[in-house]
């Protein structure tokens, strides 16, 4: 966190002094800041902040591809003249096992953006996410998807 | 000529976006019951919305839009699931029940004049 922050800072920095506040110029300020800062990493105490950084935009990248597919599916069910013989709406328990709030948060957040999942509650133990599904078939095989997708995804982003 | 692809790219994106937030429309109507069409709506909706924002940042040749344009799209993202999931387990807890196609529920039973699932 303090690399990014640092490195907010040092674009607002360059921008103030460079005199513009332009798109461009905010870019280019933060490349600048993000080479210099990288240069003193050590130092700002974030060794894995590349390897992070990689996480967090493979999350970002399977975030936006899901999202495609998914409102994709949603159109394609509800387009279609027998919707109720495809549809399969069910309530599960999906066992978490990521265990903070944020993680428990982004994880709801981001499930209900992608296919057939919604977020419903968590149990109050914190142990389980309580999710409708539009097509439910499988409960093993959707609870895998979810856990082998997004969940080790935000556990490896949130990890120190 | 790249300003006239840009234009055409931002057409295109506009209608992908009309016929998303039509189909979320679509699916509102057709859906049987409250959770289901919440799918249609937080999930059909955020990607019709998005590409019409994204087709304004495209055309507006100004930074500050462009910047409102993408702050628009972050907020979409992160409120439509929030709204989808406060919504759904409200109607949860006041007992409305899912519908009779529903082919599993673990919560069965649970809900209806409480506070807690």
């Amino acid at each position: 966190m303090t690399f990014v922050f640092l490195v907010v800072i040092l674009a607002l920095i360059w921008a103030a002094v460079t005199g513009s506040f332009t798109l461009l110029n905010l870019l280019l300020g933060g490349a600048v800041s993000a080479l210099a800062v990288m240069f003193i990493r050590d130092r700002v105490d974030q060794p894995y902040f590349l390897r992070r950084m990689g996480r967090i935009i493979s999350l970002g990248a399977l975030f936006f591809y899901e999202l495609a597919l998914s409102a994709w599916r949603v159109a394609v069910l509800v387009c279609r003249p027998n919707m109720h013989g495809q549809l399969r709406p069910a309530i599960f328990a999906f066992p978490l096992t990521v265990q903070s709030d944020q993680e428990i948060t982004l994880l709801s957040n981001l499930l209900t953006l992608t296919p057939g999942t919604l977020g419903l509650d968590v149990s109050e133990d914190k142990k389980y996410l309580y999710v409708h599904a539009l097509e439910y078939r499988d409960e093993e095989e959707m609870i895998a998807n979810i856990r082998d997708g997004f969940e080790a995804r935000i556990r490896e982003v949130f990890e120190q | 000529m790249i300003v006239e692809a840009l234009f055409y790219l931002a057409g295109i994106l506009l209608i992908i976006g009309a016929l998303f937030s039509l189909v979320a429309v679509i699916g509102i109507l057709r859906l049987p019951d409250l959770y289901t069409r919440i799918h249609a709506a937080s999930k059909a909706g955020t990607v019709g919305s998005g590409l019409a924002f994204l087709a304004i940042a495209l055309v507006s040749f100004d930074t500050a839009v462009i910047l409102r344009a993408f702050v628009g799209i972050v907020f979409f993202m992160l409120t439509a699931p929030i709204s989808a999931h406060l919504l759904s387990r409200a109607a949860y807890m006041a007992g409305y029940k899912p519908y009779d196609g529903t082919v599993y529920n673990v919560l069965e039973g649970k809900g209806g004049n409480s506070t807690k699932l």
